[in-house]
């Protein structure tokens, strides 16, 4: 490791040196946690730095996990060896996949979690993690020296030099809550903001810019009216998150759904002169997917009704959260209108709904492994790079402390493309495109979402993951049997052929056409409604295989014409990602370039003919110019 | 994302349209020999022989790199398309330095449309500006200093194409094509809030509802590809070929269309040795008559009338004129020529209305073919202008509520192309919602029909159906 002395920086100050590590991470919520325990499973000495020990992984807003793209992005960060699959599979209190009316590429599981136990388990395995030192401190300052970052500062003058640093400042970096007429700098949920830091990075030239978000009410569980709400129950078979558990048991809560009324939307427009949103006081973009009910009631005055889901905090608690119904009017309003939905007549708020807004970077000043493009050393994740939600943050906390590791082993980084995983299409997307509003993950973002399952993210990734040295020997042995089960169960079930008399049996039940010759498993699996499990009525000599492997053997089987036309499409994607730019090209000096196209690409800095074509503002003519001159280049060299 | 391949096997028609009555349809990349070898009938016996089995006949062919072959093109179905003298250059050492075919075709502009058309049919994809060039430097074939001149000639083009599609796009094309697209906005915006918002308050999407949906987009886009072959006939012409015996008066009455020698714009030889083809303007329609007259004089062989040899001129039109002789009786010979046409668009012209004794008139015509006919005579002019209404009446009947002059520009080969890759796409969609495959398969051929169809007017889609989904849909955590 550099050896860094005291002097090289500021003597006249009080500070003093406290310790020297290959990584420091700033901020313990999703993304921080995900970037420590992935540089300290690399082996890398690893700080994580939290204003408030407390505040671990913490749900400040909705008290799930998972969903439509973000629970494929969960089952990712867990194939590549990450936490987020695992601790939530400790801590959840009802689970339910989603879209299961629609076919596997959209299936999409979501749990409810019950946060404080979340919490409590992420810190366990943090305070648990051999390398990992977890200390309770406010960061305010990033020592620079020839644009790179050396390590950092606490509030109480306390030093602590890096190779590489991670900045997951979520919504606490210069946090103002709105409630009403009234606002003030803080975190979220009560919790101190970060000030200083967000001065420094100005000062250290990266610029800020504002985004805003919001979260409802929490209420009392025993001041509901549950008969005037309809009940939503988990899934009566679990399937868990992450790819070490084959299967879970546990009594599920209950979630309620209520709607709001006429009167509820009156009571809204009547106060929207009340609201923060509306006072013009909030600087800060809102994403459009996640509204405020003024902001629904404004945008869309037709609508009799919004829904709303009222979910448990977790199990040692009365406190629910009211989903949909983020706000930022006065806390008597909010009363008077939370009090016009059914069940909810009684309510009695413990916490009232904010708005809050903070300060994060243009994303486009990132690279694809999330390394800031002119601070070096610095790599950026979460809310912090302009996402929004828990899953998207872990996603790039995961990256992010992945690369930082791999900078300080002089290796090359890990860049997911868009054909590898959501997490690739999520990146790609902030780093290329950049974002104007919090952004969250969908899964029409991904243009190959027939090979991007959730059911195959380890066979996507977790490869990867052990390539770098983050995967555990007993998750990648658990990933080579199941790949070697599942191949050969799909081996299996081609060349296994039934009688007529006995196929037709299942194909009568499932309205399918009949057979007059033998067919083979396989083939019967292709048609409409004959799943893995319904032909195991005549598939006697059966292995015993998880529920993981199952779900890939009979999707693998059923869309395969559909798949491999996929996979075609992206071997052409990845030609254009194969061709490499070298970051430190200067593109004013290509002619051919328009002016437009040479200033986007010296700020984007692409690393790939692919990624340069999906600038906006490089034409494909631009694109052309630019394979000709590589092409040119090298030729060049040869010839030197 | 379309995205353009560099290893794609490419086509284009590589002389300007409109000089000389050759043309070349000039292809490169790996799939070069292989389209070859499917639409060449060489003339050489031995050659020909080898057809049969294709690897054989492709080994034959490359043997005669750089050597040019006599033969006729024939399309994907089989149908002779035009003769032609083929070349077929093996790699490296060609201009772009991949495998390279040329077909020079004496037609005019519609047979190499055709093969160009049976080439993309068969997996190349039409070039972009300046790609070939762009090949050749790729593949090492141009020095640096000649790089350069590639550099500026392609970003100049590229630019300029797309100026010119755009203008090209003007009117009521580019807004109908606009109209689709919304269409399919509506029915993406719906797919995908009901694949990424299942826990929404939002109506579930009906299979139903998809399929007309579909169904409606399709018949739209089918009208445009409709629209696509009327914008030909206005570019290209109208192409009409007079058929009849000897002796009834085909060139009289193409003499008699052409008279006061009113807007000739050119006099090319036809497309086969024995035919004359006339250009010339109807009420503002341009018309190329093909007189098949030439036939019988030129060649007394034993067949009648050398149907044969008009066959290629009979398929290639748009209207065929049979005409009758009125100083005649209708006899095996008429009814002969009718059994060739009577698949086609045509006319039956009873020439010599101005015989004093007509033997054949529109009842006997009616008896014998159960159609109606009309009476010309060539000679005195009479009944031309009854026929030039029928042309216009004939086209202005291929064009429903379409402005016809504004649809002119679909003849791009490209559009045309895009166009048809969206019709087909749009069919498995149907095909898919049919079986109610699952709704994320159904999207894959709806989006990429739309992706197509923006291709066409030069409209990229990234996130716009995302930003619909949002702006008519309230969601929220």
């Amino acid at each position: 490791m550099e050896n860094i002395k005291a002097e090289n920086f500021n003597k006249n100050s009080n500070e003093y040196e406290m310790g020297i590590f290959d990584v420091i991470v700033i901020g313990a919520g999703h993304a921080g946690c995900e970037a420590a325990l992935a540089s300290a499973r690399m082996g890398l000495k690893t700080c994580l730095f939290s204003m408030n020990l407390e505040a671990i992984a913490m749900m400040p807003c909705n008290p799930s996990i998972g969903g439509t793209g973000k629970g494929h992005l969960v089952r990712e960060i867990d194939a590549l060896g990450g936490e987020m699959g695992i601790n939530i599979d400790k801590s959840f209190i009802q689970s339910r996949m989603l879209n299961t009316s629609k076919g596997p590429a959209v299936h999409s599981l979501r749990a409810q979690a019950d946060k404080e136990l979340y919490h409590r388990e992420m810190k366990k395995t943090l305070e648990k993690e051999k390398n990992l030192f977890l200390k309770q401190a406010e960061i305010v300052k990033l020592i620079s020296e020839d644009g790179k970052i050396r390590g950092v500062v606490t509030q109480t003058n306390a030093v602590y030099y890096s190779e590489a640093t991670v900045l997951c400042t979520g919504t606490f970096l210069r946090g103002k809550i709105f409630i009403g007429n009234s606002s003030y700098f803080s975190g979220p949920n009560g919790l101190a903001p970060s000030m200083k830091l967000a001065e420094n990075l100005k000062e250290l030239g990266i610029s800020l810019r504002r985004f805003k978000t919001g979260t409802p009410a929490r209420c009392l569980a025993s001041s509901l009216n549950y008969n005037d709400m309809q009940e939503q129950k988990g899934d009566e078979e679990i399937v868990p998150f992450s790819f070490m558990n084959d299967s879970l048991e546990k009594e599920q809560i209950s979630c309620w759904l209520t709607y709001t009324n006429e009167k509820t939307h009156e009571i809204i427009r009547d106060n929207f002169h009340r609201s923060a949103l509306f006072g013009g006081e909030i600087e800060g973009i809102g994403a459009r997917y996640c509204p405020s009910i003024e902001d629904k009631v404004n945008r869309f005055p037709d609508r009799e009704r919004h829904q709303t889901f009222i979910e448990p905090e977790g199990l040692d608690t009365e406190e629910m959260y009211i989903q949909g119904m983020s706000s930022s009017l006065p806390e008597d309003v909010q009363y008077d209108f939370y009090r016009t939905i059914p069940g909810l007549q009684d309510l009695i708020i413990t916490r009232p709904a904010y708005a809050i807004e903070y300060d994060c970077i243009d994303p486009l000043e990132l690279s694809p492994s999330l390394e800031h493009l002119k601070l070096g050393n610095l790599f950026c994740a979460g809310q912090f790079n302009g996402s929004s939600g828990y899953e998207e943050a872990a996603a790039q906390g995961l990256i992010a402390g992945i690369n930082a590791a791999l900078h300080v082993k002089k290796e090359n980084p890990l860049v997911l493309k868009r054909n590898d995983a959501y997490i690739g299409v999520l990146i790609d997307d902030l780093v290329t495109k950049g974002t104007n509003e919090p952004y969250r993950i969908m899964t029409s973002r991904a243009e190959y979402r027939l090979v991007l399952r959730q059911d195959n993210a380890d066979s996507r990734l977790t490869e990867l993951g052990y390539r770098v040295g983050l995967v555990s020997e007993e998750r990648y042995q658990k990933f080579k049997r199941k790949e070697i089960n599942v191949e050969k169960e799909i081996k299996r079930l081609e060349n296994t052929r039934v009688k007529p008399d006995i196929a037709n049996k299942i194909m009568a039940e499932t309205g399918n056409s009949l057979v007059s010759q033998a067919i083979t498993l396989a083939e019967m699996m292709k048609r409409p409604l004959i799943t893995y499990g319904i032909l195991g009525e005549i598939d006697e000599d059966r292995p015993d295989l998880t529920g993981h492997e199952k779900k890939q053997v009979e999707v693998s089987i059923k869309y395969r014409g559909y798949i491999e036309k996929q996979l075609a499409q992206i071997e052409r994607f990845k030609k254009m990602e194969d061709k490499k730019l070298n970051p430190d090209l200067d593109y004013s000096e290509i002619e051919g370039l328009r002016i437009e196209a040479s200033q986007k690409l010296n700020a984007i800095k692409p690393i790939s003919i692919g990624q340069a074509s999906r600038i906006s503002g490089v034409s494909p003519a631009d694109i052309n110019v630019l394979v000709i001159w590589l092409s040119k280049h090298r030729r060049m060299k040869n010839e030197k | 994302m379309l995205s353009r391949d560099d290893n794609d096997t490419i086509a284009a028609i590589s002389t300007p349209i409109g000089e000389g009555g050759i043309g070349i349809v000039r292809m490169s990349g790996e799939k070069s020999l292989d389209i070859l070898a499917k639409i060449f009938i060489p003339s050489n016996q031995a050659l020909k022989d080898k057809i049969k089995n294709p690897e054989v006949f492709k080994e034959e062919i490359e043997k005669k790199s750089r050597m040019l072959m006599h033969g006729r093109i024939r399309d994907e179905k089989g149908k002779i398309v035009d003769e032609a003298l083929v070349s077929y250059m093996k790699p490296p050492t060609t201009y772009t330095g991949e495998s390279t075919v040329e077909i020079n075709c004496h037609g005019g502009i519609v047979p190499l449309r055709k093969i160009l058309k049976t080439i993309l049919t068969l997996g190349a994809r039409p070039a972009d500006r300046g790609e070939f060039t762009k090949r050749a430097f790729l593949n090492g074939k141009l020095d640096l200093a000649q790089a350069e001149a590639v550099m500026d000639l392609i970003s100049a083009k590229t630019d300029d194409s797309y100026d010119a599609a755009v203008s090209q796009l003007q009117g009521h094309l580019s807004e109908y094509i606009r109209d689709i697209r919304s269409n399919f906005v509506d029915l993406l915006v719906q797919i995908t809030v009901n694949i990424d918002y299942p826990d929404e308050d939002i109506e579930e999407l009906m299979y139903s509802e998809i399929l007309s949906k579909l169904r409606q987009i399709l018949a739209s886009l089918t009208e445009l590809s409709d629209t696509a072959e009327r914008g030909r006939i206005l570019r290209e012409g109208l192409r009409i070929a007079i058929v009849g015996k000897p002796n009834v008066g085909k060139s009289s009455l193409m003499n008699a269309l052409l008279y006061e020698d009113r807007a000739i714009v050119t006099d090319i030889p036809g497309t086969t040795r024995d035919t004359i083809e006339e250009t010339l303007d109807i009420r503002g329609i341009p018309v190329v008559i093909t007189d098949t007259a030439g036939i019988r004089e030129t060649d007394d062989v034993v067949e009648k009338i050398g149907v044969e040899k008009s066959k290629t001129s009979i398929n290639s039109s748009d209207l065929v004129f049979l005409i009758l002789d009125g100083g005649r009786e209708i006899d095996d010979e008429d009814m002969e020529i009718y059994e060739h046409i009577k698949e086609k668009n045509h006319l039956i012209l009873i020439n010599k209305a101005d015989l004093p004794e007509k033997k054949t008139s529109p009842e006997d015509v009616s008896k014998r073919f159960g159609e109606e006919s009309y009476f010309v005579a060539a000679k005195s002019k009479e009944g031309i202008e009854a026929i030039e209404t029928l042309i216009q009446d004939f086209v202005n009947s291929k064009s429903s509520d379409l402005s016809f002059r504004e649809s002119l520009t679909v003849t791009n080969v490209r559009h045309k192309v895009l166009i048809e890759d969206a019709i087909s796409s749009v069919r498995d969609a149907v095909i898919a919602t049919e079986m109610s495959q699952p709704l994320e398969l159904i999207e894959i051929d709806v989006n990429h029909a739309y992706e197509l169809l923006g291709e066409v007017i030069g409209e990229t889609s990234t996130g716009d159906i995302i930003d619909k989904v949002f702006e008519r849909f309230c969601l929220g955590k």
